[in-house]
């Protein structure tokens, strides 16, 4: 039995503890994990919980991201809560097992402190790995600040661990930004935190040896496609209720709301921003700013990444007049990945609104409210002239000339 | 030691119930099937079996059928062993919470991939799984080839084999390296049991196997898998072919205990020339040739080579 930790009602801790702590509390059977900068501590903080007493289940110190993914699947199919963390390469090395973890209907739930993608090699925050994993049939929730870390990995497991949902899970966080920046996390006790996600429930397991189960079957043009057709079913139809009962419970319980899609001064907005990660904390302190100017503008934060929360974006962005969606991943050859995701939500709506993409951040480099201010100032700018007043895409805070795109 | 099924004669072993079944998508001939129901049938402890992708697994487990009698898992290519490594963990995780299903039941873990999975593909995570000393036994189906995608060298292909990677031609007589020596690396974890067998010579394996689930930790058994698709014999003579393998000595059985310990456990009464072995497969027709008779040679005494040394470390027991 694992000692229990008393914790302060407000501790100070970042996004990395935050992620450790939320393991620990809910008492993971099997972490399989590799060590990569910026997601390291979170399995040095758990080893540590180990060493304590805090934590008696196994923890696998494997040879690479794939083994640790691995593992993490051959545990998770035997019936039992499982957990890992990673980032960039190591979450490219692990990609083609996050196709099998999903595929095989097992939640398990994965930390992943966002960093760039070499070449060349950058160790700072941006959403290159976040966007990879993007068709993985994960269930993909992004945070903002270290509280967010701590309360999104609890929801995580609650969600994903349902047997109506039985998908895997990452909680996003920003590299060094939000995982190296100590900030006030208000905490759960340890009872309190156990009791919300609950006991593991298991199901098909490996190791119920009344009802062998298997995993991972051959199927080609016969089976496969309705296979993928079922999972993408309860992605699309299961996942948004459950978060959005979870978060309902969760609020019940902590005071703290959260919504699949974040949404800041939007009520009367004429223009926002859409972004995910901490650029939305700090959208949204430029849109406080703006606000005292009588500037109506407004940010949304993307809570939900993976199901896309399409219905709730179409009604939050059904007046606005120009929307900046900021991608921060190199598109690579064409618009970023969230200006077209957004572009095929708007266009649903009766008033389409001026669209364009901003590409910032990459490999941690800095995004200031006065980008954000610059920003704004152009959408305005969009709003007001009922059309779009430059290229479609612009790189943010580069060195050099001007680089834009899609003039 | 757990319970470990009796195994007096041939008929009451094949009569035995089978936790693989017959009913499967392996050619005709295949080996693959005879060694994993000897290996299956040398418990009656329950299983949790993982299987590379591999002939092995596209052939036993096509949706919505499955050959296996036991919990199963595939992963992918490379990862057959840290999939039963994971469950290894969840089960101790499990025992000591207190939340096993049966908690008085220990299973067997046992991950099966081919060559290619093993020598090459999944070398690390074998080497991975084995450094952390999880009770598992990763059983290396031998078939020198990549033959579920017809026929590529690996990293366990003869020197001399035509493969359709190293084709025999004008100019060339086929695969030109040394096949990789997974026996001593895997003694070189410091396994606790690893060893060579041949379904043909199935006291012999049966009796390994058993070793093998009796021992505490990972344990690596390279079974020879001889191959009728991509050797090139015809599909009844897979038992004569692996003889004349065992009997020529190219594949020698032999046992190491604790990464030290060497045991021979076969002698051939009579050593039949590696010659005799090649000339019964297709995938070596062109050695016969005048200007490759000297690989037949490299051949012969490279197996002359491992024999005296393989005697010499037994006698020496270091």
């Amino acid at each position: 039995m694992a000692d229990k930790m008393d914790l302060n009602d407000v501790e100070v801790w970042d996004g990395n503890m935050a992620a450790s702590q939320a393991l620990r509390q809910v008492q993971v059977d099997v972490v399989s994990a590799y060590p990569i900068t910026p997601s390291t501590p979170v399995v040095e903080n758990y080893a540590q919980f180990l060493a304590n007493g805090y934590v008696d289940g196994e923890y696998v110190m494997v040879e690479s991201e794939h083994a640790a993914m691995s593992g993490c699947i051959g545990a998770s199919a035997s019936g039992g809560r499982v957990a890992t963390a990673t980032s960039s390469q190591g979450f490219a090395l692990m990609v083609e097992t996050l196709y099998q973890a999903s595929g095989m209907r097992l939640p398990i739930i994965l930390e992943v402190v966002n960093r760039a993608m070499a070449s060349p090699l950058n160790v700072n925050g941006d959403h290159s790995d976040m966007y990879l994993g993007r068709d993985s049939g994960w269930i993909q929730l992004d945070t903002f600040s270290p509280q967010e870390v701590y309360d999104m990995s609890l929801c995580a497991f609650k969600v994903a661990e349902k047997h109506h949902i039985r998908l895997p899970a990452m909680v996003h966080q920003d590299g060094f930004i939000s995982s190296h920046t100590a900030q006030n996390v208000t905490t759960l006790t340890d009872d309190e935190a156990y009791e919300f996600v609950g006991e593991f429930q298991p199901m098909n397991s490996m190791l119920d040896f009344e009802k062998p189960a298997t995993y991972g079957t051959q199927t080609e043009e016969s089976w496969h496609f309705e296979h993928k057709a079922n999972q993408h079913n309860a992605l699309m139809t299961a996942v948004i209720p459950e978060v959005e009962k979870t978060f309902a419970e969760f609020e019940a319980k902590t005071g703290r709301k959260y919504k699949i899609v974040e949404d800041y001064y939007m009520d009367d907005a004429d223009v926002a921003i859409i972004a995910m990660g901490t650029t939305v904390e700090t959208a949204k302190l430029t849109a406080r700013i703006m606000r005292k100017e009588g500037k109506k503008v407004g940010v949304i934060g993307l809570r939900l990444f993976r199901p896309f929360p399409f219905e709730r974006l179409k009604d939050v962005l059904k007046n606005v007049k120009a929307i900046g969606t900021l991608d921060r991943s190199s598109p690579n050859g064409t618009l970023g990945m969230l200006h077209n995701e957004i572009s095929g939500v708007v266009i649903e709506n009766p008033n389409i609104p001026v669209m364009t993409n901003y590409i910032y951040g990459l490999g941690g480099r800095d995004i200031t409210v006065e980008h954000l201010k610059g920003i704004f100032a152009e959408l305005l700018a969009n709003a007001e002239a009922g059309k779009r007043l430059q290229p479609i895409q612009r790189f943010v805070n580069l060195r050099g000339p001007e680089l834009s795109f899609f003039k | 030691m757990s319970e470990q099924k009796k195994i007096k004669n041939l008929k009451s072993f094949s009569t035995t119930a089978d936790r693989f079944e017959g009913a499967n998508l392996l050619c005709p001939g295949c080996a693959h099937s005879i060694i994993v129901r000897e290996v299956l049938n040398a418990t009656n402890d329950d299983l949790v079996l993982s299987a590379a992708t591999g002939c092995l697994e596209v052939s036993t487990a096509v949706y919505p059928y499955t050959s296996w009698d036991a919990s199963w898992i595939h992963i992918g290519f490379e990862n057959a062993s840290t999939a039963v490594a994971g469950s290894e963990a969840m089960y101790k995780a499990l025992k000591r919470k207190g939340r096993l299903p049966q908690p008085d039941r220990k299973p067997k873990f046992v991950a099966f991939g081919g060559d290619g999975a093993s020598y090459d593909i999944g070398f690390q995570w074998i080497s991975g799984t084995f450094e952390r000393g999880h009770d598992i036994m990763y059983v290396t189906l031998d078939n020198e080839v990549y033959a579920n995608t017809g026929g590529q060298s690996s990293g366990a292909t003869p020197i001399g084999a035509s493969t359709t990677t190293t084709p025999a031609g004008r100019v060339s007589y086929g695969q030109k390296r040394q096949k990789k020596d997974m026996m001593s690396i895997m003694a070189a974890h410091g396994s606790p049991y690893v060893a060579q067998v041949a379904p043909n010579k199935w006291k012999d394996m049966t009796k390994k196997i058993q070793k093998g689930f009796a021992a505490e930790g990972p344990v690596y058994i390279n079974a020879m898998s001889a191959c009728t698709t991509e050797w090139k014999f015809p599909a009844q003579d897979t038992i004569a072919v692996s003889d004349i393998a065992v009997d020529s000595l190219m594949f020698p059985l032999y046992e190491i205990i604790g990464g030290t310990e060497l045991n021979i456990t076969y002698r051939p009464k009579n050593i039949v020339p590696v010659r005799d072995y090649l000339a019964l497969q297709g995938r070596y027709k062109h050695l016969f040739k005048p200007e490759n008779e000297h690989i037949i040679k490299k051949l012969q005494d490279d197996v002359d080579a491992k024999w005296e040394y393989l005697q010499r470390r037994e006698e020496a027991r270091v």
